[in-house]
């Protein structure tokens, strides 16, 4: 007869003394857990669908337009370009991503639970918004390392590998630009209400609403205000400002940018400098008072 | 030490509405009970002691801690169970408490274990692992109270935990909140509008009304002082009431009661001494433990 090898002991409530971890560690916790839940991960089957279906696509038009570019030679979008052509993708993705992120915290009410734990109230929406621009860095960077690893592959030595890169780095640098805009603005739009639903048609809203403006000006009699149009939307915003800093980059003989900002170039960086700053500073100032409530 | 200690406490919303007036209290580690009628200040206590608003006058300390200043140690060393609905309902109980055990300072892999120990703690076991949105009312007051748990806190608050409970429910979170005071050596501070709940489990009470103290002490000096026996006999109870005035003791009338302080175990033998020597035919003789509610009884009608 064998002799029990082990037994179960209620050994009761265990006091804990080992470390407990800094600010730091506590803002990367909350952040990854951010990132994770914009893709769905973690999270119900069904909030996964939406994330990744437009991950599927992304990667599907770079797959497409490396192959191309191998089969024949022909390139159809440069990486800067790439994240033009996925706005609306990305503004949807944003419009998903963002009350997943804070909406449904607000709603369940789960948001106590975070302000009475050693976590300053800054550091929520930070991490979140840190989050949501990582999420959307990732959806338009990711395809563009695959088309420069395809197109990397394909070059002829090692200096044209360097050419890739050098034009794959303005790329993706944009594309921080892209996700550093459109995350803040549809993350403050989303915190404004626990409704998820509220909350994504909100965030379509300020992108699809303000695009008419900038159609307005763009046909005004004066040519400053032609020039400045790009200012009212923060799609065209965005690529104003792409334009002006890497104006080679974005326009091309296939590709025609139909935005000209004449000697506006700087204003619509600053522009886009102070929107974020405006909304993350109004982004502060809503978890402030949530924190008290 | 002193677990909680507040001077002259006071906290106005918006310069108008008094929440907390003047309060003066200190309180020793144990189960505190912290009673007062709806909107007496119980909550914005809570919230002062965790640092989330400010005093407007007056000094708040907890653990020997001022959380407005050192706001972090505080919470670190804190759990609070919300009074009202707090838990995502997608997620599973062990998903929500590892997650908040990660955003309290613990390591990832300890916070998985501490989360399942807290969970198994407060009777939640395999069903841990199922989306919250389907638990019960009574499974949903637990998870809320394993948050608080899970990183150890030294200060449990608990806001109404018997909120929305079945009776039996409201028995078992009442006997699990006392063995956390006891068996865990975690001091708990219990928010109620139900005096009689929380007198049952609390070494000491405090009372508020209307942002003021009403009294705070320990629960044994507001009983035992006011322990009586009701004597019931068919007959002769005026012949009773002249012979137990002659044995000195302080007799009390109650319609057809008669109630005479406990002083010790005499007290029982000479009222049956007096009633046999009377040869009066007794009809009961028990003790009453006077219930703290009748402390507060008169204030607290005034204010229903």
């Amino acid at each position: 007869m064998s002799e029990p090898t082990g037994v179960i002991h209620d050994i009761g409530y265990q006091r804990y003394t080992g470390p407990r971890l800094g600010r730091r560690e506590v803002f990367g916790a909350l952040y990854l857990h951010g990132v994770r839940t914009a893709f769905g991960l973690g999270r119900s089957a069904k909030a996964k669908i939406f994330p990744w279906l437009v991950v599927g696509i992304v990667l599907m038009v770079a797959a497409a337009v490396t192959a191309i570019r191998s089969q024949i030679g022909e390139v159809i979008m440069t990486y800067a370009q790439f994240a033009d052509a996925m706005s609306w993708l990305v503004i949807f993705f944003v419009a998903v991503a963002a009350p997943e992120l804070v909406s449904r915290d607000l709603r369940s009410g789960v948001l106590p639970l975070y302000f009475s734990r050693p976590l300053p109230h800054a550091d929520y929406p930070l991490a979140k918004l840190l989050a949501l621009v990582t999420a959307l860095f990732l959806l338009l960077g990711a395809p563009q390392l695959l088309m420069f690893l395809g197109a990397a592959f394909t070059a002829d030595g090692i200096s044209g590998v360097w050419d890739e890169l050098l034009d794959l780095l303005p790329g993706l640098l944009y594309a921080g630009l892209w996700a550093v805009v459109f995350a803040s603005i549809g993350l403050l739009v989303a915190s404004m209400t626990g409704k998820r639903a509220f909350a994504a048609g909100g965030i379509v809203a300020v992108f699809l609403m303000t695009t008419p403006i900038v159609g307005i000006l763009s046909v005004l009699p004066s040519q400053a205000a032609n020039q400045l149009a790009g200012i009212a939307s923060p799609p065209t915003l965005v690529q104003g400002v792409g334009l002006w800093t890497m104006h080679d980059l974005l326009v091309t003989e296939s590709n025609t940018a139909d935005l000209d900002l004449g000697a506006f170039g700087p204003v619509y960086a600053l522009v886009a400098v102070a929107l974020v700053a405006g909304c993350v500073a109004l982004l502060l100032a809503r978890y402030k008072k949530v924190a008290a409530r | 030490m002193t677990l909680i200690a507040t001077e002259s406490l006071t906290k106005v919303y918006g310069g108008e509405v008094t929440a907390l007036s003047d309060l003066t209290v200190a309180v020793e580690p144990g189960i505190v009970g912290l009673v007062g009628a709806n909107g007496a200040g119980k909550s914005t206590l809570i919230k002062l002691l965790l640092g989330l608003l400010t005093p407007t006058r007056g000094r708040i300390q907890v653990l020997g801690l001022d959380p407005t200043v050192d706001t972090a140690a505080v919470r670190a060393r804190v759990g609070y169970m919300p009074e009202h609905d707090c838990l995502p309902p997608d997620l599973s109980a062990a998903e929500l408490v590892t997650h908040l055990g990660r955003i309290s300072g613990l390591p990832r892999t300890i916070a998985r274990e501490r989360a399942s120990e807290a969970l198994r703690h407060v009777g939640l076991h395999e069903e841990r692992h199922r989306p919250v949105g389907g638990y019960s009312t009574g499974m949903k007051q637990r998870v809320k109270l394993a948050q608080a748990l899970v990183h150890d806190p030294d200060l449990l608050l608990l806001d109404e935990p018997t909120n929305g409970l079945d009776p039996a429910g409201r028995d078992a979170m009442l006997a699990l909140v006392q063995r956390i005071g006891t068996e865990f050596g975690i001091s708990v501070l219990v928010c109620s509008h139900l005096l009689g709940e929380v007198e049952r489990i609390c070494d000491t009470l405090v009372a508020i009304d209307g942002g003021r103290l009403l009294r705070a002490d320990h629960i044994a000096a507001m009983t035992t002082a006011t322990d009586v026996l009701a004597v019931e006999v068919s007959e002769g109870t005026e012949a009773l009431a002249a012979r137990l005035a002659a044995l000195d003791l302080p007799v009390g009338r109650e319609g057809r009661l008669l109630l005479v302080p406990l002083a010790d175990q005499g007290t029982y033998d000479l009222i049956l001494g007096a009633v046999a020597e009377l040869d009066l035919p007794l009809h009961r003789l028990d003790q009453r433990r006077h219930r703290v509610a009748e402390l507060f009884a008169r204030r607290e009608n005034s204010h229903v």
